[in-house]
């Protein structure tokens, strides 16, 4: 990891890039249904991150990590969420957040220069070069903007895709800096991934049955001297 | 071979009881392989005891159980154990549709439970650690109704924003590791490594995770999911929730003491010390202002995680002893609370605090039942609760952190003082316009009565005797939390 070949080594920063972007669009945007179409753009900068690591690694390991990726996130993660929600992803609606666009633009762009200060003592502390120094704050980027969208947003969906975004910051971190976790553990991770989908999209289902609307925000009648 | 059959077990349990066709057998099954489990824990146990406390090996580098993990899997073995017989009665009574339902997830939610003390390897117990909540939100909502939803969202939501802080936490734990020339990533490998590895780093993974499993745990300010979960589930989960599952992810961040504590410029004791009093402080005030029973059971245990936080953080082997009892002991009290909370709950249809008065008449058995709950989990002697808590705050007191421990007890008289209100105007008073409210339409099932009579058994016996074998266990398991292996 630490001499990439500069062809890598570039590749690799525009997949970072376009990472952090997707992450924006995902904050930023008005749709359901383009929510999750940047959510499965933002996994497939994750693998392919993974790929270009593996291949300036020249680990077969890293590669099969991309492919998992591809497959569980890429694939199989919108097939599931179609089928269980098909209502939900499919009307062409607008959503409403918390906080305006572009109030939240300007949020975002102030988590990702703080993920990038935040990270930098980690990196100078194992004087870190190549991939970790791109990865890593990247990383911690997505994190923060999967919260934030988890924060913002008072719909079911785009409330679980922020909390995937989330565990796709971590990862876009892991592969640089956990390249050769056991394969077992990759595996359970993207299993787990896709029981996520499952169990929420479940979830989700019963509350819109119950209610009539996936606002789960307006869920609001558990507290302390309420009036239940 | 026998790690391998205790997580194995619920899984068979979970798969014939989705196949099973009339509406009693998947109760049986649960409680076939909950005895199973609880069976093969205390032989698991057994054998490492007598190995003076050598590591129980089940796959090499991937199952395995340490005094510390072996503590952990009894409570989780014990509290399924009488979880599987309330629930029995619990679903016969309620009539409620989904008894199969109710019982793949509960087996599952069991499994996952198992599988963290058991695994070696910190990224599976992450995962174990997720699918805890994954199992249990179905759980949660099992109800259907607005409040079980909301709680369940609340519940998965929250907890998984955790587990994604947490696990860049774990990534950065290993890029630590990694830097330290670890070859193998295990919980004992990263204790011997950590004088090797980047303090910063590993305070950077230690924070992430503290604060990420923090969430799980209840600790305040990613508290809020915790009492509607734990209100809301049916009440056999909600013992399981309270008493064990917080326990289960707790001993997660306790693993990182050993790699955390040598290392002085983290100040890991500092960091957890605050976490749990804040936890502690604020679980007491919200105690006084609850008017739901279940929520204040719930509430209690963010004090409990909030009192063994703080134990651990005081540091030594005197303090990481007493927090251990005083794991134990909430998790056995805890889910007796439930399972009284439960009883009331069956006869009187409401979790309101108000509308329940004169119980001690109208029920005997579950007014007895919620008036010694009370007092065991708020800490009255000669309970197992009071031995833990005085025990922490006499560690406090010989080391000399007056202001720590003066906060402590200052908090838990608090929380004494809101739940011995609470459930003292429950059981006791005039049973005037209650009448209508605690019209029971039956007597508590007696399947209900047997499984209060069983889980009250460790709540009184612990308070005045820990049997020679457990507090050997205790022993050894807060050696292993001291340095090292």
């Amino acid at each position: 990891m630490e001499h990439m070949p500069p062809m890598l080594a570039h590749l690799n920063e525009l997949a970072a890039g376009l990472f952090v972007v997707v992450a924006l669009g995902i904050v930023a945007t008005r749709q359901v249904r383009a929510c999750l179409k940047f959510f499965v753009l933002q996994s497939f900068f994750l693998a392919s991150s993974a790929l270009l690591l593996g291949l300036a690694a020249s680990s077969a390991h890293l590669m099969a990590v991309a492919a998992i990726n591809v497959g569980a996130k890429v694939v199989l993660l919108p097939w599931l969420l179609r089928r269980l929600l098909k209502d939900e992803v499919y009307t062409r609606r607008e959503i409403t957040q918390v906080v305006s666009v572009p109030i939240s633009l300007i949020i975002a762009l102030g988590l990702i220069v703080a993920a990038y200060f935040f990270t930098l003592p980690w990196l100078d502390a194992v004087s870190a070069t190549g991939a970790c120094r791109i990865n890593v704050p990247v990383g911690l980027t997505g994190l923060f903007l999967g919260a934030y969208t988890l924060a913002n947003r008072r719909e079911a969906l785009p409330q679980l895709l922020g909390l995937l975004a989330m565990e796709n910051g971590a990862f876009f971190a892991g592969v640089a800096i956990a390249p050769d976790l056991p394969l077992i553990a990759e595996l359970a991770l993207a299993f787990d991934i896709l029981v996520v989908a499952f169990v929420v999209g479940v979830l989700t289902r019963a509350v819109h049955e119950h209610t009539g609307t996936t606002v789960v925000g307006a869920l609001d009648e558990l507290r302390e001297g309420g009036g239940e | 071979m026998i790690l391998v059959a205790i997580i194995s077990i619920p899984i068979v349990a979970a798969v014939f009881s989705a196949f099973s066709r009339d509406n009693r057998t998947p109760g049986i099954l649960t409680l076939a392989s909950a005895t199973a489990v609880l069976g093969l824990s205390i032989r698991t146990v057994s054998m490492l005891l007598s190995n003076s406390g050598h590591v129980v090996v089940g796959v090499p580098h991937w199952l395995a159980v340490d005094a510390l993990s072996a503590l952990i899997l009894l409570l989780v073995a014990l509290v399924t154990f009488t979880a599987s017989i309330f629930s029995i009665g619990y679903m016969d009574f309620e009539k409620s549709g989904g008894v199969r339902r109710y019982h793949v997830n509960f087996n599952l939610f069991v499994f996952s439970m198992l599988a963290v003390p058991l695994i070696q390897e910190p990224n599976l117990v992450w995962v174990a650690v997720e699918l805890t909540t994954l199992f249990s939100v179905l759980l949660v909502g099992f109800a259907g109704t607005r409040g079980a939803l909301e709680a369940a969202w609340k519940y998965v939501v929250l907890t998984l924003m955790g587990a994604a802080i947490a696990l860049l936490g774990f990534m950065v734990l290993y890029w630590a590791a990694h830097h330290a020339g670890a070859s193998r990533y295990s919980w004992g490998g990263l204790a011997v490594l950590s004088p090797k590895m980047p303090p910063v780093l590993l305070k950077a993974a230690f924070v992430l995770i503290l604060v990420g499993f923090g969430a799980k745990i209840g600790l305040v300010p990613l508290h809020t999911w915790l009492p509607d979960a734990h209100s809301q589930a049916p009440t056999p989960v909600c013992a399981l929730l309270s008493g064990v599952e917080t326990t289960v992810v707790l001993y997660v961040i306790l693993r990182l003491v050993p790699v955390v504590a040598p290392v002085q410029s983290i100040h890991a004791d500092t960091w957890m010390a605050v976490f749990g009093l804040v936890s502690v402080g604020v679980a007491a005030f919200l105690l006084l202002a609850v008017r739901d029973y279940k929520r204040l059971f719930a509430f209690s245990t963010v004090e409990h995680m909030g009192i063994i936080l703080v134990a651990v953080g005081l540091g030594g082997t005197a303090a990481r002893e007493s927090a251990l009892i005083q794991a134990l002991a909430h998790s056995v009290t805890k889910s007796f609370c439930f399972y009284a909370a439960g009883s009331v709950l069956l006869l009187a249809g409401t979790t309101k605090i108000a509308s329940i008065k004169g119980l001690m008449k109208r029920s005997p058995v579950a007014g007895a039942a919620l008036l010694f709950g009370g007092l065991a989990i708020a800490g009255a002697p000669p309970f197992a609760v009071f031995l833990g808590e005085f025990s922490i705050i006499r560690t406090g007191i010989a080391k000399g952190e007056y202001l720590v421990t003066g906060l402590l007890v200052l908090f838990i008289a608090i929380a004494f003082f809101a739940i011995m209100n609470h459930v003292s105007r429950m059981v006791f008073g005039a049973a005037d316009d209650a009448e209508k409210a605690l019209e029971a339409p039956r007597p508590l099932p007696n399947i209900c009565v047997a499984a209060l009579l069983l889980a009250v058994v460790p709540v009184a016996l612990f308070g005045v005797y820990i049997p020679e074998p457990l507090g050997n266990l205790i022993t050894l398991a807060a050696a292993a939390l001291g340095h090292g292996g």
